[in-house]
């Protein structure tokens, strides 16, 4: 099995602002766009690296989507920065008729994803977004898993024209994927081979999934555990690949079951090849405050609850 | 720039445009389209420079209007086709499965003139707020105008964008608000009393003048001067009064035709009030 190492634990967000100034540099129509939020969301450096291609909305984050529309119709490359929370549930309808549905290209840029936002609480954690994002035509959703990942798509989506929401965290997270890799949206990456079941992870779960697959080797069960970063354009071939050869699978994110990964794959199966699936997701409820990693335990979202699923889809296999 | 009479005849036939179309399909805004028949023939034959033939969505070296009323798409998609945007002939289709003139304007379909949806009501300031700062980074000395309705400013969203572009010194902005003091519901004074919008406006920090939306003249005489303030470091609000349905007896000192079509005897009562012109129906 292939073994992934963490070489230190990184905010994902930090990933997101350094991936902003490097496509600064790359390209001067990029433009960056934040609500108050500069220094948590990690649009800052940017601000500073580039005073003239930053505009600071204030507190008012409809005005942010739209303004940011506005930018993107004369050929900017608009990245628009708050928490999760306020760049979805607050500005849906901004976000669908002036970026969806105008199919502008604003790169919606969401810090502090999930219930890793912690202390804040409910207010804050928001798990609906994936959902409420995937829903909207034309928008493409990504959600990457670590540090490296999160600079990656970050100049990935630069270059990619078209709405763009991008979904990362507040908390230092392990970072083990590639520093060098190049992030191509909508390609779902193997990480580990395996026969027994499938596991299909998004985010933050990508490493506790990694977690799981170790203690599920040493009880002699071979998993297959694919990082799918991109939500939506969902990389369907892989993930019927890996069904057709192993007919067992298993999700995991950070996201309420309604809206997220697990509910975009078991569309996908039940219409191609219907399999014995178990989804590890926050069940229609809230979050609330606490450390990030106390409330991973406490919503049922970390290796053993992987564990437990992998191991009730085997009895249903 | 057009003589009076002629943009009085371009807008004679506008209403008619407005009209005819909102009746052939029993559906759409005729009330603050046909209040707007002036303002926007003024706008589109006289003062933006555009080029009708050559759309590009990024207005670049060219004006550029939002229209964050879109209900009032009737006089839009007239005064676009009639000033050379696409063939007047496809204003029948208004509202058709199919068309690119969709009952709010969109640039799902591709009709040019359009450059973001709209509709959902407030969202028009913000974006044009965004093209007015891109055209600054690209060193493009032209103007971004936009249209908003009175009962529009009911809407959170244009107060955020009214502090951002005072905030961001957004100069090269004209937004031009309709006073028709109606909307769906009945008057604005009765629905959502609004006070004094020109003290709103400029306790914001725009600069504000007044305009009588239906005298071509006043019309012309306010735009000139809107953009004679404009490079002086705040935004421009034109406070312009109108009256809903203008131009149809029936429709006008009431609300009630804001979003609803003439019938058969209606409309032809509204025609014999708004006589061909010489550009002729489409």
């Amino acid at each position: 099995m292939a073994n992934y190492i963490n070489s230190g634990n990184k905010d994902t967000r930090s990933g997101f602002g350094a991936g902003l100034v490097e496509a600064g540099k790359q390209n001067m129509d990029v433009v960056a766009l934040c609500a108050d939020l500069n220094d948590s969301v990690k649009t800052g450096d940017f601000a500073r690296a580039f005073p003239e291609r930053f505009f600071q909305a204030g507190i008012a984050e409809a005005n942010m989507m739209g303004v940011s529309a506005g930018l993107a119709l004369s050929g900017k490359i608009p990245f628009a920065g708050t928490f999760a929370a306020f760049a979805t549930g607050r500005v849906y309808d901004q976000v669908r008729q002036s970026i969806a549905y105008s199919n502008t290209n604003v790169k919606i840029c969401a810090s502090h994803a999930g219930i890793t936002l912690g202390e804040d609480g409910a207010t804050h954690q928001i798990m609906e977004d994936i959902g409420l994002m995937k829903m909207l035509p034309n928008m493409v959703v990504i959600n990457p898993c670590d540090y490296n990942q999160t600079k990656a798509a970050t100049l990935a989506i630069a270059k990619y024209v078209g709405p763009v929401y991008l979904r990362f965290g507040r908390p230092s997270v392990p970072n083990f994927t590639p520093e060098d890799q190049t992030f191509e949206i909508g390609k779902a990456l193997k990480l580990i081979d395996g026969k027994d079941v499938s596991i299909f992870a998004t985010g933050h779960l990508v490493w506790e999934a990694l977690q799981a697959a170790e203690h599920l080797e040493a009880d002699g069960i071979s998993v297959e555990v694919i990082n799918i970063h991109t939500i939506k354009p969902l990389d369907v071939e892989a993930v019927l690949t890996s069904v057709a050869k192993i007919r067992a699978v298993v999700t995991a994110e950070e996201h309420l079951r309604n809206g997220g990964l697990g509910d975009s794959i078991a569309q996908l199966l039940s219409l191609h090849q219907p399999t014995p699936m178990e989804m590890v997701a926050v069940d229609d409820k809230f979050g609330e405050s606490g450390i990030p990693s106390e409330l991973m335990n406490a919503y049922g979202l970390n290796a053993a609850n992987v564990i437990e699923a992998v191991k009730k889809v085997l009895k249903r296999k | 720039m057009q003589d009076i009479a002629k943009l009085n005849t371009i807008a004679a036939q506008v209403r008619r445009d407005i009209v005819r179309m909102v009746s052939a399909v029993q559906s759409g805004h005729p009330g603050g389209s046909l209040g707007n028949a002036d303002f926007m023939t003024a706008l589109y034959f006289s003062v933006l420079e555009h080029d009708p033939k050559h759309f590009t969505i990024d207005g670049a070296g060219q004006d550029m209007f939002f229209l964050s009323i879109g209900h009032v798409s009737p006089v839009w998609y007239s005064v676009l086709a009639r000033s050379g945007y696409f063939d007047v002939k496809e204003l029948s289709t208004f509202r058709k499965i199919h068309s690119r003139l969709q009952g709010h304007p969109t640039t799902a379909e591709g009709l040019p003139g359009v450059r973001v949806a709209s509709g959902s009501l407030g969202q028009g300031l913000s974006v044009a707020c965004g093209a007015a700062l891109a055209k600054r980074l690209n060193g493009d000395k032209h103007l971004v105008y936009s249209l908003h309705g009175d009962g529009e400013l009911q809407e959170g969203q244009i107060w955020e964008a009214a502090m951002f572009a005072a905030g961001r010194k957004i100069d090269n902005l004209i937004a031009t608000i309709d006073c028709n003091g109606k909307q769906i519901d009945g008057p604005v004074e009765e629905v959502m009393p609004e006070g004094d919008l020109e003290a709103k406006w400029k306790a914001f920090g725009w600069l504000t003048l007044y305009m009588n939306g239906n005298d071509m003249q006043d019309v012309l005489r306010g735009l000139a001067e809107a953009k004679s303030l404009t490079g002086k470091g705040k935004p421009v609000a034109i406070l312009m009064k109108t009256e809903m349905g203008r131009g149809v007896d029936f429709m006008m000192g009431t609300h009630v035709w804001h979003g609803k079509a003439p019938n058969a005897e209606q409309t032809e009562k509204a025609l014999a009030q708004l006589p061909v012109t010489e550009l002729e129906d489409y």
